[in-house]
C-alpha cells in the first residue's frame, strides 16, 4: 500500500475507517441513538408535569390504539401508552443487553482463546474440546436453562429477597450473561487462531529467550495484537445478540413487564397482524428501529474489519 | 487444472442429488389421503388421548367424541343425557346409582362392551399406578379415595360393581346431585381393557384402536392433526353426522383466523382462539358466536404471608379494582365483571352480592389496617405465567392500585412451567388464576377453597366454610342446597377474600353457519362431535 | 485415517453432550408435571414420579436413559404421554430437513449469484444496492418477515396458502423465510472471498495473460471463494435441518424445531435430550462432510 509510513497502525486504521461512508453514517447514527436514549428519560424527569404523563412509557391513558399524531410522535399501544417513548426505553434494555452480552462474550472468548492458544498442548485440547461440546449443543436449550436455573437461584439469596431494585435488575442482568454466555464459542476459536500464529512470530519468541514470563507475553505482546481482531468481532456479535434477545422475547423470556425491549415490543406488533385491521405503527416503529440499528452496527463492524485489515470469518 | 473439473463435477452431483432428494422427500410428504367433510380447529395440540389422564378442556371435546361414559352430553345445552347407559335407578336417599347398560354395546371392533368394561375403567383411572390427575371426579365412590391414595389396595371396597353383565352400580359417599353429570366426564368414560394391557402407556398408538364412541382414530400426527372417522359399531352411529373429522392442533389466534378467512378451515371453537384485538370488529360479524362460559378470572392471595393476612387488606385491594375497566380495555369481548367467584347462570345457583367497586372505601380499609395513603406498604410482586393476556391485565391492576391506592406491585413474569409449581407451593403473594367448571354446578367452584383443597392454593382455611361446603353437598334439596352454596360464597369474595373475581369468561366460537350446524353455544363449551355437520352445498 | 479418527471421537463427544443436556434440564426450575391441577394425591404424585424414575437421583436416571440410548431407545415423551421421543423424531424429522433443504436450496441459489454479482461490481451502484439487499437479509428479523408475507402473498393476494405443510404450494412461503436469513449470509461471505481472491497471486497471473474479467472471476476466483462457504454450510445445514421454531410456529408446520423450544419450555426431559442429541449428530456428520468437500475441492488442504 502506498499510505506514508510514518502513521502508526491505529492512525492508518481510523484513516482508512473515515474514507468508509457506510461505517461513518452508521457511526453518526448509532452515537445519535445513544444520545436520545439518554437524553429522553432526563427531558421526561426535567419537564415533569403533563409532558411526562403524556409520554412516560408506563403511563397508561385512556387513548388506546392512537395512530401517531402531534401528541403521540409513534401512537399508542393497547394500554395507551406512548409507543416513542417505550421505542425509547425499549432502545435502553436491548442496547444494554447488546453492549453488555458481547462484553461478556468478549472477555470469556478472549480469555479462554488466548489461553487455549498460548499454553497449547494438553490445557489447549481440553479447552477446545469444551468449545466443541458447547457448539453442539443448541444454545436455545441452553439459554432457556441459564436463564430460568440461575433466575431462581439467585431469587433466593438473602440480597435479591430484601431488595426489589436488585430483583428487577437480575433478569436484565441474567439476559446479558445467557446471551454472552452461548456468543463467546466462536470468537474463542479465532482468538486462539489469532494466538497461534502469533506465538511463533519473531518477536514474541525474542522476548521468550530475553527472559519474559508467560503472564508478560500474554499481557505485553499478545493481548494487544489481537485487540483488532476482538473489537471488530464484538462489533458484529453485538446485532446477533440483539437479535437473538428479540427472539427470546418473543418466547416471553426476555425482560419481565412492563419493561419493554426491542424484541418485546416488536412480538406485540407482529400480533397485530391480521387481514382484518392492522395497527401499523406498532410494528413499523420498533422494525424500522432495529433495524435499522442492526444494519448501523454491521456496516460498522464492516467498516472496522476493512479499516484493520482484519481476516478470519 | 485437474481439480477445478473436479469440484465442478462434484457441485454438479451436489446440486443433483439435492434435487432429486427435495423431490423425492415432497412426494414422500405429501400423503394422498381424502379430504374430510370437516376441519375443526381446536386449540393446541392435545397432552393425550387417554380418558383417563387428560386435564384440558380442550382435550376433553377430542375425547369424548371417542370413548364414551355411562352418560353423555347432548349438544344444546351440556346436560347430562343417557350414554352407554340406556337408564338408571337412584335410591331414595340418593347415594346408590344403578345404570342399566344398554344390551347392543359394540366396540369398534366388534366386540362386545359390558359392565365389566365400566368397572375395569374406572378402578384403572383410581388406580394410583394411572396417576391420572383429574381423578377426584371418581371421589364421589365409595373408598376410592382411599384406593387412589393407596391406604387400601382391595379394589372390591371401592363402591362400584357389575351385579350381572348390563348393570352398573356405583355407591356414593354422599347423595351427589350432579353425579350425572360426572359421569359424562372423559375420566369416567370406557377404556379397551385388552388393548391397555397389551400395549400399556402407548395403547393409543395402538391399531385398530377399540373405541366406545362415536369415532375411531385413524391418524395422530404431532402437531399436524388428528383425524377421527365414524364408527359403525356405535349404538348411536346412525346419528353420527359426519364421516371424517379433522383436528388441527393450533395456538395462535392469527393463525386460526387467517386460515378460517382463507376457508381452509370450518370451525374454529375455542374462546382462546380470537385474536383479543380485533374481538370489538369481529364479534359484529354473523359468524362469530358468543355466550356465557362457566369460568371466571381471578387473583390469588397468599395470606399465610403479611400484607396479605389481612383480611382488610385484602377487601381495599379488591374494593380498588375497577373490573369494567380491564374488560373494556383489555379482553374487550363484552364479558361481564366478576363479583363473586361461581359465574351466574351456573345450573341451580343465584350468586349473591358482592364487594362491588368502592375506592372511598378501599381507602379507608387501607388505613385501618395500618397502610394509610399506601405508605409503609411493603412491596409485593404479581405472579403470572408468560402469556399476552395475563401481562396486559397485569399492567392495569398495577395501575389501578398505585393511583387508587398508592401501593406499588412488581410484575413477575414466569414460564407456564415454572408458574403452577410457585403457585402450589405458595411461593408467591399475589397471583393470576382462572377456573372452569368441570360440570355445571356451583360445588365445581366452591369445593375448591375448602381447606387443604389440592386447588386451594392460598392456604385460607375457614372452618365455617368448610362445614357450609360439607351441608350442601350432603343436602337433597335444591333450594336449601343454594342457601347453603351462597353463605359460603359470601364468606368467600364478600368477607374474606382470599381471592378477587375479574371477571367471567365468555365462550367464542366461530363459523358458519350457513354451513356447519350442529353447534349450540353452552356454558360448558361443550360440542359433541357426533352432531356437528356441514351442509352440502345444493346444486 | 483422519476421519475415521474424527468418527470416533465423536461418540465420547456425544456422550458428554447428552450428560450435559440431561444434567442442565433436570437443573432448570419446574418439572414437566407441574400443571394447573395438583395431582389429586401425593400417592398419585409419587406414582407418576416413579412410573418416569424421577424419584431416583439424576445420575442413575441419566444411567437408566442411556442404557435405553443405546438400544436406539429414546425414552418416552412426558408431555405428550402416547408419544415416544423416536415417533416425534420420526414424524417431525422429515418435515424439518425437508423445509430445511428447500431454504438451504434457496440461500444456496440465491446467496451465491447475489455474492458473485457484487463481488463482479465491486465498487459500483449494483454492488451497493446488491450488498444492502443481503445485508437487509440478514438483520430483518424472520418474526416481521413472515406476518408481511402470509398478509400480502397468503391473505391478499391469495397466492399461497396460510399455513400448515400439506401441498408443494405450502412449502414455497416457509422457506423463503427461513432462507432470507442464510441467503444474506452466504452472500455477503461469498463476496468477501471473491474480493479475496482477487488479489490472490495466480488470479493476477492470469488477468496477466489475457483471460477476461468475468472469465477470470467465474474461473479461479468463485473456486477459492466457494471455500468459506462451504465451511459455513455445515452448521447451517445443521441449523436447517433441525428446524425453525420461528417459521414451523408461524406456518404451522409439524416439524421438530417448535418441539426443540417447547420442549425446553415444558420440562419435557426425554424429548429435550434426544433432540439436542439429533442436533449435536447432525452438526458434527455435517462438519465431517464439509471437511471432506474442501479435501476434494482444494488439493492444498489435507489432514493426516
Amino acid at each position: 500500500m502506498s499510505e506514508p509510513q510514518h502513521f502508526s497502525p491505529g492512525q492508518r486504521a481510523w484513516r482508512r475507517f473515515q474514507k468508509n461512508r457506510a461505517a461513518m453514517w452508521s457511526a453518526w447514527y448509532l452515537v445519535l441513538l445513544l444520545a436520545v436514549v439518554i437524553a429522553w428519560p432526563l427531558l421526561l424527569k426535567i419537564s415533569g408535569g403533563d409532558f411526562a404523563r403524556l409520554h412516560g412509557p408506563d403511563e397508561l391513558s385512556d387513548a388506546q390504539f392512537a395512530p401517531p399524531s402531534i401528541h403521540h410522535w409513534f401512537g399508542t399501544d393497547l394500554h395507551g401508552r406512548d409507543v416513542f417513548s417505550r421505542v425509547l426505553y425499549g432502545a435502553q434494555i436491548s442496547l444494554m443487553v447488546g453492549i453488555f452480552g458481547a462484553g461478556v462474550s468478549l472477555v470469556i472468548g478472549v480469555l479462554w482463546g488466548a489461553v487455549a492458544g498460548y499454553a497449547g498442548g494438553r490445557l489447549d485440547s481440553v479447552l477446545m474440546r469444551i468449545v466443541d461440546i458447547l457448539y453442539s449443543l443448541p444454545t436455545i436449550v441452553f439459554v432457556i436453562v441459564i436463564i430460568t436455573t440461575f433466575g431462581e437461584m439467585l431469587k433466593q439469596s438473602e440480597f435479591v429477597q430484601n431488595s426489589p431494585a436488585a430483583a428487577g435488575a437480575l433478569r436484565i442482568v441474567l439476559l446479558f450473561v445467557g446471551l454472552g454466555a452461548v456468543s463467546w464459542l466462536t470468537m474463542a476459536r479465532i482468538i486462539r487462531g489469532q494466538v497461534l500464529s502469533l506465538r511463533s512470530r519473531a518477536f514474541v519468541e525474542a522476548s521468550r529467550t530475553l527472559g519474559a514470563g508467560s503472564t508478560r507475553i500474554l499481557l505485553r505482546h499478545i493481548i494487544p495484537n489481537i485487540f483488532s481482531v476482538a473489537i471488530t468481532y464484538t462489533a458484529l456479535t453485538l446485532p446477533a445478540i440483539i437479535l437473538y434477545e428479540s427472539f427470546l422475547s418473543f418466547l416471553a423470556l426476555g425482560v419481565q413487564p412492563p419493561m419493554a425491549s426491542w424484541g418485546t415490543l416488536i412480538a406485540e406488533g407482529v400480533s397485530q397482524i391480521n387481514p382484518i385491521r392492522i395497527y401499523w405503527w406498532l410494528i413499523f416503529f420498533p422494525s424500522a428501529v432495529l433495524v435499522a440499528t442492526l444494519l448501523a452496527l454491521n456496516f460498522l463492524g464492516d467498516g472496522l474489519r476493512d479499516a484493520w485489515d482484519v481476516k478470519g470469518k | 487444472m485437474p481439480f477445478a473439473k473436479r469440484a465442478r463435477r462434484i457441485f454438479r452431483r451436489a446440486r443433483f442429488l439435492l434435487y432429486w432428494s427435495v423431490v423425492a422427500m415432497a412426494a414422500g410428504c405429501s400423503r394422498r389421503e381424502p379430504p374430510a367433510d370437516l376441519v375443526i380447529i381446536n386449540n393446541v395440540e392435545p397432552e393425550s388421548l387417554d380418558p383417563a389422564l387428560i386435564v384440558a378442556q380442550a382435550d376433553m371435546r377430542i375425547v369424548s367424541g371417542m370413548f364414551e361414559g355411562l352418560t353423555r352430553l347432548e349438544p344444546v345445552q351440556a346436560h347430562a343425557v343417557p350414554g352407554l347407559a340406556e337408564s338408571w335407578d337412584i335410591s331414595p336417599d340418593g347415594k346408590v346409582y344403578t345404570f342399566h347398560l344398554r344390551t347392543n354395546l359394540c366396540w369398534s371392533t366388534g366386540e362386545p362392551m359390558t359392565s365389566a368394561d365400566v368397572v375395569y375403567s374406572w378402578l384403572r383411572a383410581l388406580d394410583p399406578k394411572t396417576a391420572s390427575r383429574y381423578v377426584e371426579q371418581l371421589y364421589y365412590l365409595k373408598n376410592a379415595e382411599d384406593f387412589n391414595n393407596g391406604k387400601i389396595t382391595n379394589a372390591e371396597l371401592v363402591g362400584v360393581s357389575a351385579p350381572d353383565k348390563y348393570t352398573v352400580r356405583a355407591e356414593l359417599n354422599s347423595p351427589t346431585a350432579f353425579f350425572l353429570d360426572v359421569c359424562a366426564i372423559p375420566t369416567l368414560a370406557v377404556v379397551p381393557r385388552q388393548t391397555i394391557e397389551k400395549y400399556g402407556d402407548h395403547w393409543l398408538m395402538a391399531r385398530p384402536l377399540p373405541v366406545s364412541g362415536a369415532f375411531d382414530l385413524v391418524a395422530w400426527r404431532l402437531n399436524d392433526k388428528i383425524r377421527l372417522k365414524k364408527n359403525p359399531y356405535y349404538w348411536d352411529a346412525t346419528n353420527t353426522q359426519a364421516e371424517i373429522i379433522d383436528l388441527l392442533p393450533v395456538g395462535s389466534p392469527t393463525t386460526a383466523l387467517n386460515l378460517y378467512e382463507r376457508g381452509q378451515v370450518d370451525v374454529v371453537w375455542d374462546k382462546e382462539l380470537i385474536p383479543s384485538s380485533l374481538v370489538d370488529v369481529l364479534l359484529k360479524r354473523p359468524d362469530f358466536h358468543k355466550f356465557n362460559y362457566l369460568g371466571t378470572y381471578f387473583v390469588r392471595f397468599n395470606v399465610t404471608q403479611k400484607p396479605f393476612n389481612d383480611r382488610r387488606v385484602r377487601q381495599a385491594l379488591a374494593l380498588a379494582v375497577d373490573k369494567e375497566r380491564i374488560t373494556k380495555r383489555i379482553t374487550r369481548a363484552g364479558e361481564m365483571a366478576a363479583e363473586h367467584l361461581v359465574p351466574p347462570g351456573t345450573h341451580n345457583y343465584q350468586p349473591p352480592p358482592g364487594l362491588g367497586h368502592d375506592p372511598e372505601r378501599a381507602r379507608k380499609l387501607l388505613a385501618e389496617a395500618g397502610y394509610p395513603g399506601g405508605k409503609g406498604f411493603p412491596h409485593f410482586e404479581y405472579l403470572f405465567n408468560a402469556s399476552p393476556i395475563h401481562e396486559k391485565i397485569a399492567v392495569e391492576l398495577q395501575q389501578m392500585w398505585h393511583d387508587e391506592l398508592g401501593i406499588e406491585m412488581e410484575l413477575r413474569q414466569v414460564e407456564t412451567q415454572v408458574f403452577w409449581g410457585m403457585q402450589q407451593r405458595l411461593e408467591y403473594q399475589m397471583s393470576k388464576s382462572s377456573w372452569a367448571g368441570d360440570y355445571d354446578d356451583a360445588n365445581t367452584f366452591l369445593a375448591m377453597f375448602v381447606t387443604g383443597g389440592g386447588n386451594n392454593e392460598t392456604g385460607w382455611s375457614n372452618p365455617h366454610y368448610d362445614e357450609l361446603i360439607a351441608a350442601a353437598n350432603n343436602e337433597l334439596d335444591t333450594a336449601k342446597r343454594e342457601k347453603l352454596f351462597q353463605q359460603a360464597e359470601t364468606i368467600l369474595d364478600h368477607d374474606e377474600m382470599p381471592i378477587i373475581p375479574l371477571y367471567v369468561y365468555l365462550g367464542i366460537s366461530y363459523f358458519d353457519t350457513n354451513k356447519v350446524t350442529g353447534i349450540w353455544p353452552n356454558m360448558l363449551d361443550d360440542h359433541p362431535l357426533q352432531s356437528v355437520r356441514k351442509i352440502k352445498p345444493q346444486k | 485415517m483422519y476421519f475415521i479418527r474424527r468418527i470416533l471421537f465423536a461418540i465420547p463427544l456425544l456422550f458428554v453432550i447428552s450428560a450435559l443436556a440431561f444434567l442442565l434440564v433436570h437443573l432448570a426450575p419446574g418439572g414437566p408435571f407441574d400443571s394447573e391441577r395438583k395431582p389429586a394425591s401425593p400417592e398419585v404424585e409419587r406414582n407418576i414420579k416413579a412410573k418416569y424414575h424421577l424419584d431416583e437421583p439424576v445420575w442413575r436416571q441419566y444411567g437408566r436413559y442411556l442404557g435405553d440410548l443405546l438400544h436406539g431407545d429414546f425414552g418416552a415423551s412426558m408431555k405428550y404421554q402416547d408419544h415416544s421421543v423416536n415417533d416425534i423424531i420420526a414424524q417431525g424429522l422429515p418435515v424439518s430437513m425437508l423445509l430445511g433443504g428447500l431454504a438451504f436450496g434457496i440461500a444456496l441459489g440465491a446467496g451465491i449469484p447475489l455474492g458473485f454479482f457484487t463481488a463482479a461490481r465491486r465498487g459500483g451502484w449494483q454492488d451497493y444496492t446488491g450488498s444492502f439487499v443481503a445485508l437487509l437479509a440478514v438483520c430483518v428479523p424472520s418474526f416481521v418477515i413472515a406476518p408481511f408475507l402470509i398478509l400480502i402473498f397468503a391473505m391478499k393476494l391469495k397466492w399461497f396458502p396460510v399455513a400448515l405443510w400439506v401441498t408443494p404450494w405450502h412449502m414455497i412461503l416457509p422457506p423463503i423465510v427461513l432462507g432470507s436469513y442464510f441467503v444474506g449470509k452466504v452472500a455477503r461471505i461469498l463476496r468477501e472471498g471473491m474480493l479475496e481472491a482477487v488479489h490472490a497471486e495466480f488470479v493476477t497471473a492470469a488477468r496477466a495473460k489475457g483471460l477476461s474479467e468475468t472469465a477470470l472471476l467465474l474461473k479461479h476466483a468463485l473456486r477459492i471463494a466457494m471455500l468459506p462457504v462451504v465451511s459455513y454450510s455445515g452448521p447451517m445445514l445443521a441449523d436447517l435441518l433441525t428446524g425453525s421454531f420461528i417459521v414451523e410456529n408461524i406456518f404451522q408446520i409439524p416439524g421438530i424445531g417448535v418441539f426443540l423450544v417447547n420442549s425446553s419450555l415444558n420440562r419435557d426431559y426425554t424429548v429435550v435430550v434426544g433432540l439436542s442429541l439429533l442436533y449435536a449428530i447432525l452438526l458434527i456428520g455435517l462438519n465431517l462432510v464439509v471437511d471432506f468437500a474442501y479435501t476434494l475441492m482444494d488439493p492444498r488442504v489435507k489432514y493426516e
